[in-house]
């Protein structure tokens, strides 16, 4: 498993298990004992990285290949999983995955990112950054979810929507800010989950939602690190100084409330163990449905409206408006 | 985000400043048309609406400006000048956010990037917004979605249409999360404004990019466009950057839009106000505000 810039002194202990583990076998001798020790050694080394990261560490750990992926989380939280294609106009984006399926109780509507393990994957699937067909299949689902009272589920985890001609010439701006307007109208629950990278409106355009949850090393940002250093920072090196401005983090973005709950990972991050991270996930999502049992359509319209509504600090004649917790 | 277009546009701008003040050219009374490199005198280009007389390039106007042009003269009445930006996340990159904020108040006299008012148009009275793309590339920060979002709000109350001038680079970085969250707050209020069945009409106007074209720029029941307007949702240096792909000459420009389906028409700046007067008229309901499903015995109006 691809190891992080950030885990070099675990990644040094970890050689010494292979090798040790190499020479047991070649040798046939006993090294469980010495084995153990490193192991136990390399737990504590990784629990006392994972207790200090920096922002750019989080959005290492969110961009890791072998995160789970949305449509893997979708099979695993539901029964009777099937998946859907095609925005009935253009074209089946494979960056947004979605279908139907039961969570619980619950029959619902799942929309996705869809990023890839491998480069054959991400290649098929344009490292999760759709086009604007991507945006309208997921809008047509909505679509579907609405006409049938099905409450819907997203998982949010790109990098952005498409920078391309293609994407521009069928209207990227236009998919994304009509899912905008439509996902505020929508009469069903509307529950987010960032689920590896939020990148900007690309993110967003699928994440207009009654409840967001984050990962706990998932991030949600206006523009990558990456992107903010080289354009407002003038270097492209500064990534992790932009990070950390930007207030990326789900804590961070708790605390502004625009998140309403973290969802813990395992320690190392999610992509140690696929299985506990979608229990979490599932758990909670069905937690949260259970809550809006009784609600009537309006109500989760009014809700949307009402949370939206006082996101942006300003001040006005002296007064600060709708301030953060941390100021 | 294509703020990035911003940034080189303005180091270019520096540059030719500089140039022009060794040759002592008064930049005052002589303007190049930076499309077709006319020399126009600056009174002249000021009586025509600031769109050059030879080759009909549209420069960028300042939002005193376009109300001076659009809407009837005396009807402009200003709202929500109070709201002012906050620097909650006390960003700093190579300046504070705070620093830039003062310098582009102290440069355009207002306090954020929008004007918002109501005025009328030809006679038609109308919620209006302007982005100033002069106030930090017109970026969408907090003041701006919630000045937006109170234009709509106004429209829902007093019944008459809205009107948005977008000119804008996208999300302002310097408010993280938040600035992305105002695309949400103004889409948002677009859908509660739509079933009051209130008319919107959006004017873009050069450039209009980014989180505001992904939000409520593109998200008229009319689009319109000024001539030669860039509108994108990645600007032309990000697409380079990022995949490495070379537009084609005119790719994102109003006319492309146009062409793709994505604009009502491309209207030139001389004749916006009556079009979007007459537009106005033909779209707004006899029984404006009466919303959705309301049986026709329960609508108020004529």
């Amino acid at each position: 498993m691809k190891r992080l810039p950030f885990e070099k002194p675990l990644s040094e202990l970890l050689d010494k298990i292979d090798q040790l583990k190499a020479l047991a076998q070649s040798e046939g001798i006993d090294l469980s004992a010495e084995i153990a020790k490193i192991e136990e050694r390399a737990t504590m080394v990784r629990q006392d990285l994972y207790a200090n990261l920096t922002p750019i560490d989080v959005v290492q750990i969110a961009r890791h290949p072998n995160r789970p992926d949305a449509l893997s989380l979708a099979m695993m939280i539901t029964d009777e999983w099937t998946e859907l294609h095609g925005d009935r106009q253009f074209g089946d984006d494979p960056s947004i995955i979605g279908g139907v399926g039961r969570l619980g109780d619950h029959r619902v509507v799942i929309i996705g990112h869809q990023k890839g393990h491998d480069t054959k994957e991400n290649l098929h699937r344009n490292f999760g950054m759709p086009h604007p067909e991507g945006y309208r299949k997921a809008m047509r689902l909505m679509m579907l979810a609405n006409q049938f009272q099905m409450p819907i589920i997203t998982f949010i985890d790109t990098p952005g929507a498409y920078p391309g001609l293609t994407a521009e010439e069928r209207g990227q701006a236009e998919a994304i800010a009509r899912n905008l307007k439509v996902m505020a109208g929508l009469e069903v629950p509307i529950l987010s989950v960032v689920i590896g990278e939020g990148g900007s409106g690309g993110a967003l355009g699928i994440g207009l939602s009654n409840r967001l949850f984050m990962m706990q090393y998932a991030v949600y940002s206006v523009i990558s690190p990456e992107g903010c250093a080289s354009i407002l920072f003038r270097d492209a090196k500064k990534a992790d100084v932009a990070a950390k401005a930007l207030r990326i983090t789900a804590s961070d973005i708790m605390s502004m409330g625009i998140c309403h709950g973290i969802l813990p990972e395992p320690l190392g991050g999610a992509h140690h163990d696929w299985q506990a991270v979608a229990t979490t996930i599932q758990s909670q999502l069905i937690d949260t449905l259970r809550h809006y049992e009784g609600w009537t359509p309006e109500q989760w319209v009014t809700e949307r409206w009402q949370h939206f509504r006082k996101l942006g600090p300003f001040i006005e004649n002296g007064e600060p408006a709708n301030m953060p917790s941390f100021c | 985000m294509s703020i990035v277009d911003w940034f080189a546009k303005k180091e270019k701008s520096n540059a030719q400043h500089a140039q022009s003040a060794k040759l002592n050219i008064p930049g005052d009374v002589w303007i190049k048309c930076p499309a077709c490199s006319a020399i126009l005198f600056q009174k002249d280009l000021e009586a025509n609406h600031k769109v050059c007389g030879e080759c009909q390039h549209h420069f960028r106007l300042s939002p005193a400006e376009r109300i001076a042009t659009m809407t009837d003269a005396g009807s402009f009445v200003s709202h929500d000048d109070a709201v002012g930006p906050i620097d909650f996340l006390s960003f700093k990159d190579t300046e504070s956010y705070q620093l830039r904020i003062q310098k582009a108040q102290s440069k355009s006299q207002a306090k954020d990037a929008v004007l918002t008012g109501v005025a009328t148009i030809q006679g038609v009275s109308v919620n209006v917004a302007v982005m100033d793309f002069g106030f930090m590339g017109g970026s969408m920060g907090s003041v701006v979605g919630e000045k937006i979002t109170r234009t709509i709000e106004r429209a829902i109350q007093n019944g008459h249409p809205v009107l948005i001038f977008s000119s804008s680079g996208g999300a302002r970085m310097q408010e993280g999360i938040m600035g992305l969250m105002q695309m949400a707050k103004t889409s948002a209020a677009l859908q509660q404004l739509a079933t009051h069945r209130i008319p919107y009409v959006s004017v873009m106007c050069d450039p209009t990019t980014g989180g505001t074209s992904a939000s409520f720029a593109t998200l008229g029941d009319i689009n319109l466009a000024e001539p030669g307007a860039l509108i994108s949702f990645a600007g032309p240096r990000v697409i380079e950057q990022t995949i490495r792909q070379k537009l084609p000459k005119g790719a994102q420009r109003a006319e492309f839009l146009l062409q793709h389906g994505m604009l009502d028409k491309v209207v030139h700046r001389k004749e916006l106000p009556a079009t979007i007067a007459k537009l106005l008229r033909l779209l707004t309901p006899p029984s404006l505000g009466t919303p959705l499903g309301t049986p026709p015995s329960q609508r108020s109006g004529s």
